[in-house]
């Protein structure tokens, strides 16, 4: 590609598709991941044309991601989910096993803040400054709830460490 | 077990994604957000890829045009909104699979010129006139959109035609006879004129 031009935005779906599919199942959970991808990608479809072309595409589709779950997450709490909605499918997921779901209970367990900071930079890889960007707060205010996080999910899923996580 | 990006990947994701990708395609045409479809379809003269607007077909591209370079182009001149969205291209890909297996002479498609200008606009509108199995010069194409003057123009519209096939350029020869350039290179251009003559 050469400089100062746009892609094709099939190649940023093919791109960035994966990422943001993990950051919507960190966020939601599994059930709700794929509706959240759709409505993400399509709102981002409707201003890619005006992102300019030295933007950070997986940011800025986080920062979508983030608005589109939260979204979500407030239409839960207007109409509680029903009892027992834990992700439906956690053969699915990494590790196979019964421990799955004791791994999404403690994610789905995290203050919002955390989880959302854990999402954007241990599955985004996103630097904190950009992170404090989409949660507002300083770039240590993200830091500080990336690293709580952590330490809640360790509490919680004892296997859990960030190993290979992004420095 | 890390809390890293591989653990909330799941050996599923290929699937969802592509069902994921498809059902984007299909929203985004219902929006009217799908400036540009695209799929590619096996020919007897390799893959060829087709785009269009919602005007129509937009371009078709030899594989040695290099598709990522075509939809680069594209992206530029029409618009990023570029998606892999196959159902656009249904009645392209129909119309050419019955092309090249001698079940159609003329194409009846939609299309949209909107990536040529002026005099190599007006002569890609003419080509199809050309009709199936005939062939004419560069000069007598020339004569034919009231220029006969231009003849060298005309090989620059036939050499940037972004409909090959469909909008038949592989039918205008040198005068010697000789098939001339062709963007898809010489042997595709013979093999076009071949298939024509065989019907």
């Amino acid at each position: 590609m050469s400089m100062g031009m746009k892609q094709p935005f099939e190649k940023v779906v093919e791109q960035h598709g994966g990422t943001v599919l993990r950051v919507c199942r960190v966020l939601l959970g599994v059930h709700d991941a794929q509706d959240a991808w759709s409505e993400t990608f399509l709102a981002a479809l409707r201003t890619y044309p005006d992102l300019p072309d030295d933007a950070n595409a997986e940011a800025w589709l986080v920062t979508i991601a983030h608005r589109k779950a939260i979204d979500v997450l407030r239409a839960r709490k207007r109409q509680p989910a029903p009892v027992g909605d834990v992700p439906d499918v956690p053969n699915g997921l990494g590790i196979p096993g019964a421990e799955d779901g004791d791994l999404w209970q403690a994610v789905k367990a995290l203050p919002d803040k955390q989880r959302q900071a854990v999402a954007y930079h241990y599955v985004a890889g996103l630097a904190y400054a950009e992170i404090a960007g989409i949660l507002g707060g300083t770039t240590d205010a993200a830091r500080r709830a990336a690293a709580d996080g952590i330490k809640n999910l360790r509490k919680n899923y004892p296997g859990a460490t960030t190993e290979g996580a992004p420095a | 077990m890390n809390i890293s990006p591989d653990y909330f990947a799941s050996p599923a994701d290929p699937g969802t994604l592509s069902r994921l990708r498809h059902r984007l395609g299909l929203a985004a045409e219902a929006e009217g957000l799908l400036d540009v479809a695209y799929t590619t379809i096996d020919s007897p003269l390799g893959p060829l890829l087709l785009a269009a607007t919602p005007k129509g077909l937009v371009r078709v591209a030899y594989d040695v045009e290099d598709h990522d370079r075509v939809l680069d182009t594209l992206s530029q001149r029409l618009s990023p909104r570029v998606l892999r969205a196959p159902r656009r291209l249904e009645a392209a890909a129909r119309e050419l699979d019955e092309y090249f297996s001698r079940q159609r002479r003329v194409f009846d498609l939609p299309l949209d010129l909107s990536l040529s200008k002026g005099f190599r606009q007006l002569v890609q509108r003419h080509l199809p006139d050309i009709g199936y199995g005939q062939t004419r010069t560069y000069r007598q194409v020339a004569e034919l959109v009231g220029n006969p003057q231009a003849v060298r123009a005309v090989g620059t519209a036939c050499a940037t035609n972004p409909l090959p096939v469909v909008v038949p350029c592989h039918r205008v020869l040198r005068a010697d006879g000789t098939p001339g350039g062709y963007v898809g290179g010489p042997g595709a251009k013979k093999a076009l004129l071949s298939l024509e003559a065989a019907a």
